[in-house]
């Protein structure tokens, strides 16, 4: 599934170190699939109670979180602030975001594992100054509806006023992003030379391979 | 020559340089556990792919498994599923499994070193930030999501962009009973979450090499809390010593060679450092974690920070709202509910045998609800039950668990009710982390056992001098 539309209602999370335990906790981490876990995105800062994988009743949310706020309930870029997903490697948290309906994030800065995470399941990460995101931010809290548009094409942003925001982005990245690519069949087309690699290391550093 | 000693376990293991600005990497040793790796089972069997090398691969389960009464099984249905397709797809794919039950069974990142399944020189991953760990015995080691565990586990390799080199100088020793728990939070508290980010930190210099290995894997776990991936340390002679005799190791026919190769896992003495940054031991007292990022640290002797220094201050506020602390309130004054002395960070023997010392003869608090101690592996349980440790421990008001992560991340039974406020010997102080609402103090074995005896902060230096 790809959504390459990268158009629609910013939600401002304004605060550095957002961390992956805050963006899904470990209650659902339980789970062994990689879907379902929209409804427990920023679970702690969304519902006025826990629940578990596998709890039915429904929660109450709080209303003072922007999850829970029109419009950016219905929102799918998330901007944020240094850091943003810094912690634990878990995957989920990208999955979390993407189940949401979250193709975008942008912040000052992300943090490695995260950013790997985020590659390989192809959601969209951008790196804007503090200034820039100060500006979205801003103009996101205080509006009723805050739409931007990214163009991958151009590396810009086009804000709801016209100006634009010019990024920096990988190509390989933006090229992963553009298309759908299965990762283990690109690394697969390099077999040969994993094997001679392998059978190098077996005379060089036999003791890595079970004492065979 | 001017390679560091990353340069030279990433140039060893480069299958090939790829057109865009990565490389092939292949990675030796694949360490697995029950919570990052279903999915990637799963999408193999999806496309029907193998296993490349099955005997690179260890499993166990550690995040997800009860600490108590383990004779009753695991009790929660959700719980028990994640287990059990652990337990299938190892039994399925024929890889070695230390489940419940076997006294390997443990922390991920504890048994790897201790059986000898770490090694120097090699890649190591894990669907786990905490896989740092392992850089202390000179082996790059670095946390991967569950898409790069699909990915090793199919083509032994992962596609991968070189991190920048940051250079980490210690100068003179440590404190008596200051401890390598208290140095890694005072250089994240002085670098920042993201300090390292983009980087892989060596630690160097006298600082860290008269530390013990155990001490070591402290530094490099946490190195993943200043935002780098790995952290690495040189082979010396400690590093032979501690692996001497392990499980796993090299068999006497390869010995020597291997030996060799170690040897020369040091940085060249001109190696080419992005950045350096030079920290003296001896600046260090006992450190205390105050709020809900590991960089908001400060000395036992010291108070919270006032807003005037700090640069959120929005944060700053909803920290210390969360934390339940006022600006200026003396550290020694906070009183905790409970205490957590274990994790992939601090439950070693050595990290056992510093808390035990404390707390002989001594008895919890009356304000402690629970206190718990929680042994990061079988093997480490029972050597400390043979130094007469957990007699020590239980006879205080402590509780003796089984091993696992525990209440790090309360994924099992062990976590904190809302508004508790826990003195841990773990890795992160997160909005959460421990339970929802808890409130967590990062700190040293030896602290955190001490905070049970005074059922507050205390310094450990003036009580061990008193004792």
């Amino acid at each position: 599934m790809k959504n390459n539309n990268f158009k629609g209602q910013v939600i401002p999370i304004n605060r550095d170190n957002v961390d992956t335990d805050l963006i899904i906790p470990k209650q659902y981490l339980k789970s062994i699939k990689k879907s379902g876990f929209g409804p427990f995105l920023f679970d702690s800062l969304r519902y006025t109670s826990t629940a578990t994988l596998d709890s039915t009743k429904i929660r109450e949310e709080d209303k003072s979180f922007i999850l829970n706020r029109n419009p950016f309930r219905n929102g799918n870029i998330l901007v944020s602030k240094s850091n943003f997903g810094c912690g634990s490697s878990r995957e989920h948290a990208v999955w979390a975001i993407q189940n949401f309906g979250i193709n975008t994030v942008i912040a000052e800065s992300f943090a490695d594992i995260f950013s790997r995470n985020s590659y390989t399941n192809g959601l969209l990460l951008i790196c804007l100054s503090n200034e820039n995101i100060s500006t979205i931010i801003n103009n996101a809290l205080s509006s009723d509806s805050y739409k931007i548009e990214i163009k991958l094409e151009s590396n810009s942003i086009i804000l709801p006023n016209g100006d634009d925001i010019i990024f920096d982005i990988d190509e390989s990245y933006k090229d992963r992003i553009l298309n759908s690519l299965d990762d283990i069949e690109l690394t697969l087309r390099y077999k040969n030379e994993i094997n001679s690699y392998e059978n190098k290391m077996k005379s060089m550093k036999p003791w890595l391979f079970g004492n065979e | 020559m001017k390679n560091t000693l990353y340069d030279k376990i990433w140039e060893d293991h480069c299958i090939r340089k790829n057109d865009d600005n990565s490389s092939l990497i292949y990675i030796d040793r694949h360490l697995i556990h029950e919570v990052t790796s279903p999915q990637a089972f799963d999408g193999l069997d999806i496309k029907k792919r193998k296993i490349w090398n099955k005997n690179s691969i260890l499993a166990t389960t550690d995040h997800n498994v009860p600490t108590i009464n383990r004779d009753k099984g695991i009790t929660d249905p959700v719980s028990k599923v994640q287990i059990e397709t652990l337990r299938d797809n190892c039994n399925k794919h024929s890889i070695e499994l230390y489940d419940l039950g076997n006294i390997k069974q443990g922390i991920v990142h504890v048994i790897g070193p201790e059986l000898g399944l770490t090694q120097p020189g090699m890649t190591l991953v894990c669907g786990d930030s905490h896989t740092s760990t392992h850089g202390a015995l000179a082996s790059l080691a670095f946390g991967i999501g569950t898409s790069d565990v699909e990915h090793v586990l199919a083509t032994q390799c992962l596609n991968l962009t070189k991190e920048k080199n940051f250079n980490i100088i210690v100068k003179n020793k440590l404190k008596p009973f200051i401890t390598s728990k208290d140095l890694i939070l005072y250089i994240i508290g002085k670098i920042g979450t993201s300090g390292g980010t983009g980087f892989t930190i060596e630690y160097t210099g006298d600082g860290i090499s008269c530390l013990s290995i155990e001490s070591r894997m402290t530094i490099c776990n946490m190195t993943i809390e200043a935002g780098a991936k790995s952290g690495l340390m040189s082979f010396d002679e400690k590093t032979h010593n501690y692996l001497k005799d392990r499980e796993f190791l090299p068999n006497v026919k390869y010995y020597d060679q291997a030996l060799k190769y170690w040897e020369t896992l040091v940085s060249d003495k001109d190696a080419i450092f992005d950045r350096t940054e030079i920290f003296n031991a001896e600046d260090i007292e006992p450190q205390v974690s105050w709020g809900t990022s590991p960089e908001m640290v400060t000395s036992v002797d010291g108070a919270i920070p006032s807003s005037d220094k700090v640069s959120n201050k929005e944060e700053y506020e909803n920290t210390l709202q969360y934390m339940g602390l006022q600006s200026g309130t003396d550290i020694k004054s906070i009183s905790l509910d409970k205490i957590f002395i274990g994790s992939c960070t601090n439950s070693r023997i050595e990290d056992l045998r510093e808390a035990a010392e404390v707390v002989k003869g001594e008895k919890v608090a009356n304000n402690i609800k629970q206190a718990i101690v929680v042994p990061g592996s079988g093997l480490v349980k029972a050597q400390a039950e043979s130094e007469g440790l957990d007699k020590i421990f239980t006879k205080a008001g402590f509780e003796w668990r089984d091993p696992g992560c525990s209440m790090c991340l309360g994924m099992n039974d062990d976590f904190l009710q809302p508004y508790e406020r826990c003195a841990s010997t773990s890795n992160r102080n997160f909005q959460g982390r421990q339970g929802d609402k808890g409130r967590t103090h990062l700190v040293s074995p030896s602290m955190a056992a001490l905070a049970g005896i005074k059922g507050h902060f205390y310094n450990v230096r003036e009580f061990m001098n008193e004792k």
